[in-house]
C-alpha cells in the first residue's frame, strides 16, 4: 500500500502539520482580539496582550451595553432577523416547489420562469437604482427595506429545487392518488421530508439577515439602525470622548479593547449558531449543489 | 377555484412579484444613466443627456484608476480563491483521521460567516500602527513597523490575502464533494498498475477535479468586476483611494454621497455590463466543455 511506504509517511507528517498551522492561523486573530477585550487599558497601549486577556476586566462590555443606542439597535437586528428568516423561508419555498416539477410537464413556461429567476443573478441595476426605487416607493426608514429586496435569494432558491427534485416522485404520486392537492402535498410531504436542507437555508438565511448592514446604513435613519450598521460606524469611528468615564474605566478602557469588545459581540451569535450551521451544512450544500 | 396547476403558478406569484419589484425594477431604473438625474424631478422630468455621462466614466482619470483597481483586485481574487482552495482540498483529502479532518473543516469554515464589518475591524486592529504586527511581530525579526493601511501596494495585498483567509476554507468544500466522489476503483486499479501516491493524484484525483474546476471558475468569471464592497469598504481610507478603490466604493461615494446620480450609475451599468457578458460568455464554454447546466 502506497500509505505505508517512507516518503508518504513523511509526507503525511508534515501534511498534517502544515493543515493544523494553517487552521489555527485562521483563528488566532480572532483569539487576539477577544484577548484584547478582556485585558486593561494600559496592558493594550503597552502592547502585553497576545493570545490571552492580561489585567482581565468586564469593563469594554459593561459600557458598550451600557449604551441606549446599542440596545436599541440590537432589537432591532433580531426583529430583522425574524422577519427576514419567516419571510425569505416561505417565498423560497413556494416559488421552489412549483419549479421542481418543471421538467414532468406539470409546470408549463417553467423552465422560462426559472430564467426569469436566474437572470437577475446575471445581471442587476446596482446601487442608485435601488436606492431610487425604495425611495420611490416610500420604504426609507421602514423594516421592509432591509427584509423585502432579499427576500428571495435565487441561490439558495435553486438549492431548495434541486433538493425538491431528489424526493422519489412515488411520495408525490401516492398523495395525489390521497386526493391531496399541492399545498398539502408541499406541507405534509415535501417539507417534512427536506427539514435538513431547511434548517440550512434558514440558518444561512439568518446569518445573512445578521451580518447585513449597508441596507441599514443607506435606507434607514440613525436610531432605526440594525446592530451590523451600528457596530460598522462605531468599529471605524469609535469615540471615548462623549459620555461620563469612571475612574476604574479609565484604567481599563482604551478605543481598541473597547473596539474589541463590540467586534466580539458582534461575531458572538454567529458563533453562537455555528455548530448547529456547520453540522448541517454540508449536507445539505452538497445534496443541492451536486446533485443537479 | 384555482385548478390543481393553477395552484403551482399561485405560489409563483409572490417570488415573482418581489423579483420584478427589486430585481427588475431597478433596471428600469438604469436609463438615469442616460440622464442628468435630479431627485426632485424624478425618472421623467430629469434633462436626458445621451451618452455625456459614459463619456464622463472613459475620461476622467479618477474613474478609470477605479476600473483597473478593480480589475486588478477582483482578477487577483479569482485566481487565489481558486488555487488555494484546490491544494487545501487535496491535502485534506490526504487526511485519513475523520475526527482531524472534520475538525479542520470546522476551523477554517468560520471566517466565511463572519461579516467585514467584524473581520475589517480585526485586520485593522492588528495591522494598525499600535497592532500586534508592528509592535510586536515584526520587531522579532528586526523588521521596522509597515503601514499596511495607509500604503496602496500593500493595501492591495492585505485586501487580496485576507479576503482568500474568509473564503479559502469555505471554497473548498465542492472540491472536497468531488474528491470524496471519486470512485475508489479507479485507485485500486492505479494501485495494481504500481503507480505511487503523486502518480495517483496526477492521473486519477486531478482529472475527477477538473470538471468541478471548470465550473467554479465560470460562476468567477462574472466577478471579474466585482472586488468585494463589503471588504474594502471596511478597510480602505483616503490615503489608499489611489490604489484600492473599486468601482463600487467609487459609486457609493460619488452617487450617494455627492448626488452625482447620474454617473454613478454609468459606471455601474458598465460593472453590470461586463459581468454579465463575461458570465454569458464563460457559461457557453462550461456547457460546451464540461457540460455544465445550471438545472
Amino acid at each position: 500500500m502506497y500509505y505505508k511506504s517512507r516518503p508518504y509517511r513523511l509526507f503525511y507528517a508534515i501534511n498534517i502539520v502544515v493543515l493544523s498551522l494553517v487552521s489555527i492561523l485562521c483563528l488566532i486573530p480572532l483569539i487576539h482580539v477577544l484577548a484584547l477585550s478582556f485585558s486593561s487599558g494600559v496592558a493594550v497601549e503597552t502592547n502585553q496582550v497576545s493570545l490571552w486577556p492580561i489585567g482581565f476586566n468586564l469593563d469594554s462590555y459593561s459600557r458598550t451595553f451600557a449604551d441606549g443606542a446599542f440596545l436599541g439597535a440590537l432589537m432591532h437586528s433580531v426583529f430583522r432577523v425574524v422577519l427576514g428568516v419567516s419571510i425569505g423561508m416561505l417565498v423560497t419555498i413556494l416559488t421552489a416547489y412549483p419549479l421542481s416539477k418543471m421538467d414532468g410537464g406539470a409546470l408549463k413556461g417553467g423552465k422560462l420562469i426559472a430564467w426569469y429567476f436566474v437572470f437577475t443573478m446575471l445581471f442587476n441595476g446596482g446601487l442608485i437604482p435601488n436606492y431610487i426605487l425604495i425611495q420611490k416607493l416610500h420604504l426609507m426608514d421602514s423594516i421592509w427595506s432591509l427584509v423585502l429586496p432579499g427576500a428571495l435569494s435565487i441561490y439558495n432558491m435553486i438549492l431548495m429545487l434541486n433538493f425538491f427534485r431528489t424526493i422519489p416522485r412515488e411520495l408525490e404520486e401516492a398523495s395525489l392518488i390521497d386526493g391531496a392537492g399541492h399545498l398539502t402535498t408541499l406541507f405534509r410531504i415535501y417539507i417534512p421530508v427536506s427539514l435538513p436542507s431547511i434548517a440550512t437555508i434558514a440558518l444561512f438565511v439568518t446569518v445573512g439577515n445578521w451580518n447585513a448592514w449597508f441596507d441599514g446604513l443607506i435606507y434607514m435613519h440613525k436610531e432605526n439602525w440594525p446592530l451590523s450598521t451600528l457596530l460598522q460606524t462605531m468599529i471605524s469611528a469609535p469615540d471615548l470622548s462623549q459620555k461620563s468615564v469612571s475612574e476604574s474605566e479609565i484604567v481599563n478602557l482604551t478605543e481598541r479593547s473597547l473596539r474589541a469588545a463590540k467586534i466580539f459581540i458582534g461575531a458572538l451569535p454567529i458563533l453562537i449558531v455555528y455548530p448547529f450551521l456547520q453540522r448541517f451544512f454540508v449536507k445539505g450544500i452538497v445534496v443541492g449543489a451536486v446533485k443537479g | 377555484m384555482l385548478g390543481r396547476k393553477g395552484i403551482l403558478y399561485a405560489m409563483l406569484l409572490p417570488g415573482i412579484l418581489l423579483t420584478f419589484i427589486f430585481h427588475y425594477m431597478p433596471m428600469i431604473g438604469l436609463v438615469i444613466s442616460f440622464q442628468n438625474f435630479k431627485p426632485w424631478l424624478g425618472i421623467t422630468g430629469s434633462e436626458w443627456v445621451g451618452w455625456d455621462n459614459f463619456r464622463t466614466v472613459f475620461q476622467r482619470d479618477d474613474s478609470l484608476q477605479v476600473i483597473w483597481n478593480t480589475l486588478f483586485i477582483a482578477c487577483a481574487k479569482i485566481i487565489v480563491n481558486l488555487v488555494v482552495p484546490v491544494v487545501f482540498a487535496l491535502l485534506l483529502n490526504e487526511v485519513r483521521q475523520a475526527r482531524f479532518k472534520k475538525t479542520i473543516q470546522t476551523l477554517v469554515y468560520l471566517p466565511h460567516f463572519l461579516s467585514w464589518v467584524i473581520l475589517g475591524g480585526i485586520v485593522i486592529d492588528i495591522l494598525s500602527s499600535k497592532g500586534i504586527v508592528n509592535t510586536v511581530i515584526l520587531p522579532t525579526f528586526g523588521i521596522d513597523p509597515i503601514l499596511f493601511m495607509a500604503d496602496g501596494n500593500w493595501f492591495r495585498f492585505i485586501v487580496i490575502a485576507t479576503d482568500s483567509w474568509k473564503e479559502f476554507g469555505f471554497a473548498t468544500i465542492v472540491f472536497l464533494a468531488a474528491l470524496a466522489g471519486i470512485d475508489p476503483s479507479l485507485y485500486e486499479a492505479a494501485e495494481v498498475d504500481g503507480a505511487g501516491r503523486w502518480k495517483m493524484t496526477w492521473h486519477v484525483t486531478l482529472p475527477a477535479l477538473v470538471p468541478i474546476v471548470i465550473v467554479v471558475a465560470t460562476l468567477a468569471m462574472g466577478n471579474v468586476l466585482n472586488a468585494g464592497f463589503d471588504q474594502i469598504f471596511n478597510l480602505y481610507n483616503p490615503l489608499v483611494y489611489e490604489k484600492g478603490d473599486i468601482i463600487d466604493t467609487f459609486v457609493y461615494r460619488v452617487g450617494l454621497l455627492s448626488s452625482q446620480f447620474g454617473l454613478a450609475t454609468a459606471i455601474g451599468l458598465f460593472k453590470s455590463l461586463i459581468g454579465f457578458i463575461m458570465i454569458i460568455s464563460a457559461y457557453q464554454l462550461a456547457s460546451r466543455f464540461a457540460n455544465y447546466r445550471i438545472f
